[in-house]
């Protein structure tokens, strides 16, 4: 198993903290999803800050601030400079948003922002597209993990694009890769563990699932299936059939 | 002086962000401060001057995906 700038995650599960319908409920989901990483953001404070961080740091696991809602390199820099005096770490899950509809990454924005916190030594993890010359892009400006979409934020669509995820896993043997977004069902998840991904990032699907306690073990023992199926090397497809049971001794009747 | 807190006009008496936070009652509380789109550290804050106009960002932690 990859790691993550030298940590290595007991579950291959990163799980966001919104949109769940109490406080109780999201601490609930995450320890039943034994997730290994929570994704967290920074808002305008409205004295709610503290007690929420007091929730979130209570579950003992890595701590992965955001720049959600972010437009430009600018705002993204300074986002995460906040983050990293205020959530005390380095990690950053950087998002440079191009599009408001589709929410998809701005990649010229990204490198730029990437670029500029790599070298001030934040440890960057990108959102990012299956673009491989954009995520090449990433990986010159020192990112070591890269977060592909599986489809647009919030979304459920699953994997849109498995090919262009497959390229990515090909082409960065070394670099840690996650599918971040657009996940909507523990098969989603599944699917990207077997395609010997690292880990998955997820949030709205168990959060707005019926039961995000339930769903959120759900997609935990979907992603640990799918790791150990790619640890335990699946066989290849065929365009043919071929007969499982042997042909040899087979009587004539 | 006339600044915006949080996109909210404020009247301060604040020579600096850190008596802006006092002032504001976010004196004691884990907040992250930025000035007209800048960081400012929370170590910086008592020499970091105020002026007309300014836009103050007081961050803290929120839900997130």
């Amino acid at each position: 198993m990859r790691d993550f700038y030298g940590v290595r995650l007991a579950a291959p599960m990163m799980l966001g903290t919104a949109r769940y319908p109490s406080p109780a409920v999201m601490e609930a989901a995450f320890r039943e999803s034994g997730a290994s990483v929570a994704t967290v953001s920074l808002r305008r404070e409205r004295e709610s800050g503290q007690a929420f961080w007091d929730i979130v740091r209570a579950l003992g696991i890595h701590v992965l601030p955001n720049t959600a809602g972010c437009h430009t390199a600018r705002e993204a820099i300074t986002t995460a400079c906040m983050a990293r005096e205020y959530f005390e770490t380095d990690w950053i899950k950087l998002e440079v948003i191009g599009h408001a509809d589709t929410l998809q990454p701005d990649p010229f924005g990204l490198v730029e922002a990437a670029e500029a916190l790599c070298a001030d030594g934040f440890k960057v993890f990108p959102y990012t597209t299956d673009d491989q010359v954009l995520a090449k892009r990433l990986v010159d400006a020192g990112c070591r993990v890269l977060m592909p979409w599986g489809a647009p934020i919030g979304s459920g669509q699953g994997l849109n694009n498995p090919h262009g995820l497959r390229t990515l896993r090909a082409a960065f043997p070394d670099i840690a890769l996650v599918v971040d977004a657009g996940l909507g069902l523990p098969s989603h998840a599944a699917e990207v563990m077997q395609m010997g991904y690292d880990a998955v990032l997820l949030n709205t699907a168990v959060a707005e699932a019926r039961d995000p306690v339930a769903m959120a073990r759900a997609f935990a023992l979907a992603a640990e299936a799918g790791a150990m199926a790619s640890a335990a090397g699946p066989m290849p497809v065929r365009d043919m059939g071929r007969p499982s049971t042997p042909v040899i001794g087979r009587a004539w009747l | 002086m006339k600044i915006d807190v949080n996109g909210v006009p404020q009247d301060v008496e604040a020579a600096t962000v850190e008596d802006a936070l006092q002032m504001l009652g976010w004196g004691e509380q884990r907040v992250a401060t930025a000035l007209n789109g800048t960081f400012v550290p929370a170590a910086a804050r008592d020499r970091t001057a105020l002026s007309p106009g300014d836009r103050l960002e007081v961050l803290a932690a929120m839900q997130g995906g």
